[in-house]
């Protein structure tokens, strides 16, 4: 039986690794990546509490989770071909219209 | 036997999202992020949640991946090109560092003691996981699962509008 910390730390660590990939890559598509990781570390929580809990609630949440990511992806993916058709790149360096 | 073979996930799930933040080549970076995905639906597996699992490899490493990579070849994106600012690099791990440090305090000081559901492993193998989580979706959760088809429908026309051309 692992015990519940092992999953909490797993994920806390998951979660930073992706804080560290959105702060520190320029590319607009492994930024998006790295949020996806984040979420799912958020998930992996989600799921471990809702079992040391006895609570189905927290795999509904999870559900809910997944929904948002699916729409944007989606939505954000067709933001990053929009911008590639004005710039050419998807750079975050070259998103700079409302810079003094 | 249980706890090592958590070892060898965690370990594979921390070095393939490792792999994710230092590949150059966002294709690279995609096919790790595959794979500590199939990593946390192992997890989820092992958490008895089977439906979440199956759920995890269809919807994340099935259909938004494969929108990723498609996106990554259809805009033919090489490899990062010029150097990248080491204030930045910097910067941006000493925050995620500092956040990692913060998540393990909360970790520590928080003892987990709250009221025992009625939802164990038990009864999830003799009802079945998929029918636990059917009838709270569709019973207790019922108004935000019909308020995510609205979301889902406001993705897709945004979708479509973002990416054409003249409406």
């Amino acid at each position: 039986m692992v015990p519940l910390h092992s999953y909490l730390i797993l994920s806390a660590i998951l979660f930073s690794i992706g804080t560290i990939g959105v702060l520190t890559r320029r590319n607009a598509i492994v930024i998006f990546m790295c949020v996806e990781m984040m979420l799912n570390a958020v998930n992996l929580t989600f799921i471990a509490l809702s079992r040391h809990l006895g609570s189905i609630d927290g795999q509904i949440f999870v559900f809910f989770v997944m929904t948002v990511a699916a729409a944007e992806a989606a939505v954000g993916l067709a933001l990053m071909i929009a911008f590639y058709k004005n710039r050419e790149s998807i750079d975050v360096e070259d998103i700079k219209l409302m810079r003094l | 036997m249980e706890t090592f073979f958590f070892t060898i996930v965690a370990a594979v799930a921390v070095l393939a999202s490792l792999l994710v933040i230092t590949c150059k080549n966002p294709i690279n970076s995609a096919l790790s992020l595959i794979l500590t995905f199939f990593c946390l639906a192992t997890l989820y597996v092992m958490l008895d949640a089977p439906f979440m699992a199956a759920i995890q490899v269809i919807v994340y490493a099935g259909a938004i991946m494969v929108l990723i990579v498609f996106v990554i070849m259809l805009l033919n994106l090489r490899s990062e090109a010029g150097k990248r600012s080491s204030h930045t690099v910097l910067f941006g791990s000493l925050i995620g560092v500092f956040t990692l440090f913060q998540l393990f305090y909360l970790l520590n000081r928080s003892a987990l003691t709250g009221a025992k559901g009625g939802v164990d492993s038990d009864l999830i193998h003799r009802i079945g996981h998929t029918e636990i989580i059917g009838k709270a979706l569709y019973t207790d959760f019922l108004l935000p699962f019909e308020v995510t088809s609205i979301l889902l429908l406001v993705a897709i026309i945004g979708a479509v509008i973002l990416t054409k051309r003249k409406i």
